[in-house]
């Protein structure tokens, strides 16, 4: 696992969570690791990618519906799932969880860890 | 027609908490069957209680048996669940002129139109009750005429509607193909505007992406993309193949409702996919 110093502590409050495998900070704009925390085995550069396009399509989408910014959202999957927080700054902040996670509190440290990055 | 009935009957017997109640009890009232109609739609709403096409179903029924005061109250009880139901608004509008507050009338029809532009019903309605050539009495007792949800006059829910009877049908519920074709609903912004192309073209792609992201992570099959936004939430679903079902809810529907929500959606979406198959 590796993040810059700076980004260390934000993503710690994520990866702190039980069923959590690990966190990502992303560029929303181009999709590129800004910092992570995973656990072995985890694509990160290719997470990201998909992430941030993930993410842009939900925006556009929901800001043509009328819905404003999306505020935080989750991919789920049947062995778990995608769960991210965009930040003011267009920094995505990502966490990869497993199925049993509590996903309201690890929504919470999203968004604090999002307030965090800025 | 009496085999439909049949099957919409066997349907519900076999998931008596299936929506299907709410085609059964139009097609029973169609048929003139008021009584069962009636007896379907109560246990419907006993079951789906929130639900506002399950109210404008019950109050149309009670329409047909002249019985207008309770007729009025599930008609004002499904503006409450959903403010823009346009069945609702026309059945109030229908039951102000019968009662000649003619300034209500066309006030719920004025509301109807900005939701419904293209209802034909609305906008004739509308132009026999402002024509008033012959008397504003007579103006208004022709657009009742042309309201009146009589089973006769009930247009049929098609069954080739992907979504009907579901609540949202026709603004917050969207079925999409993987090029971001709209295959069945309808979505509307806050502000009533239809924004069905905009959304499907920006989500085009999406149900590809996220099965890309699944397998990368190894997750499995990916069931769902829940998202909130600042004025509203967002629930994505797979139903089939590579379809993508979008349901849209305003703020005040927490997130795990939306998820039953869409879950009955996709349900219905799957079955209307099949057929087509």
């Amino acid at each position: 696992m590796t993040a810059a110093p700076a980004y260390g502590p934000a993503l710690d409050l994520v990866t702190r969570v039980r069923g959590v495998r690990g966190a990502m900070l992303v560029s929303g704009d181009d999709g590129i690791v800004v910092a992570e925390q995973l656990m072995e085995g985890i694509k990160g550069a290719a997470v990201a990618a998909l992430a941030s396009s993930l993410a842009a399509r939900l925006r556009r989408a929901m800001e043509a519906a009328g819905l404003g910014a999306s505020l935080f959202w989750q991919l789920q999957c049947d062995q778990g799932g995608l769960l991210v927080v965009p930040a003011p700054s267009g920094i995505l902040i990502v966490a990869v969880a497993e199925p049993d996670v509590n996903v309201g509190l690890v929504r919470l440290e999203l968004l604090r860890a999002a307030e965090a990055v800025g | 027609m009496a085999d439909e009935v049949k099957t919409l009957s066997s349907q519900l017997a076999q998931d008596p908490d299936s929506l299907v109640f709410l085609r059964l009890g139009e097609l029973l009232r169609q048929k003139g069957q008021f009584d069962a109609a009636h007896r379907v739609a109560l246990t419907g709403l006993e079951r789906h209680p929130h639900l506002a096409d399950a109210h404008d179903l019950y109050a149309r029924i009670l329409a047909d048996k002249r019985d207008y005061e309770r007729a009025f109250d599930e008609w004002d009880m499904t503006l409450r669940i959903a403010p823009s139901h346009v069945g609702a608004l026309k059945g109030l509008a229908f039951l102000y002129f019968k009662v000649g507050d003619v300034g209500q009338a066309l006030a719920h029809l004025e509301t109807a139109r900005q939701h419904a532009p293209d209802d034909p019903g609305v906008a004739q309605a509308l132009a026999l009750a402002q024509g008033g050539g012959s008397g504003a009495a007579r103006a208004a007792a022709a657009a009742a005429e042309e309201l009146a949800p009589t089973a006769g006059a009930a247009a049929p829910l098609e069954e080739a509607r992907v979504f009907a009877g579901l609540e949202g049908a026709q603004e917050g519920l969207l079925l999409l193909d993987a090029k971001g074709q709209v295959l069945g609903g309808a979505l509307k912004d806050p502000h009533g505007r239809d924004v069905t192309d905009a959304v499907a073209a920006y989500l085009a792609g999406v149900s590809h992406e996220a099965a890309r992201t699944a397998k990368l992570l190894g997750l499995g099959r990916w069931t769902g993309v829940a998202a909130e936004g600042q004025h509203g939430h967002v629930h994505l679903t797979p139903p089939a193949g590579d379809a993508l079902l979008l349901v849209v809810r305003d703020r005040a529907v927490p997130m795990g409702r939306l998820a039953i929500i869409a879950q009955r959606a996709a349900g219905a979406a799957r079955r209307w996919l099949e057929q087509q198959a």
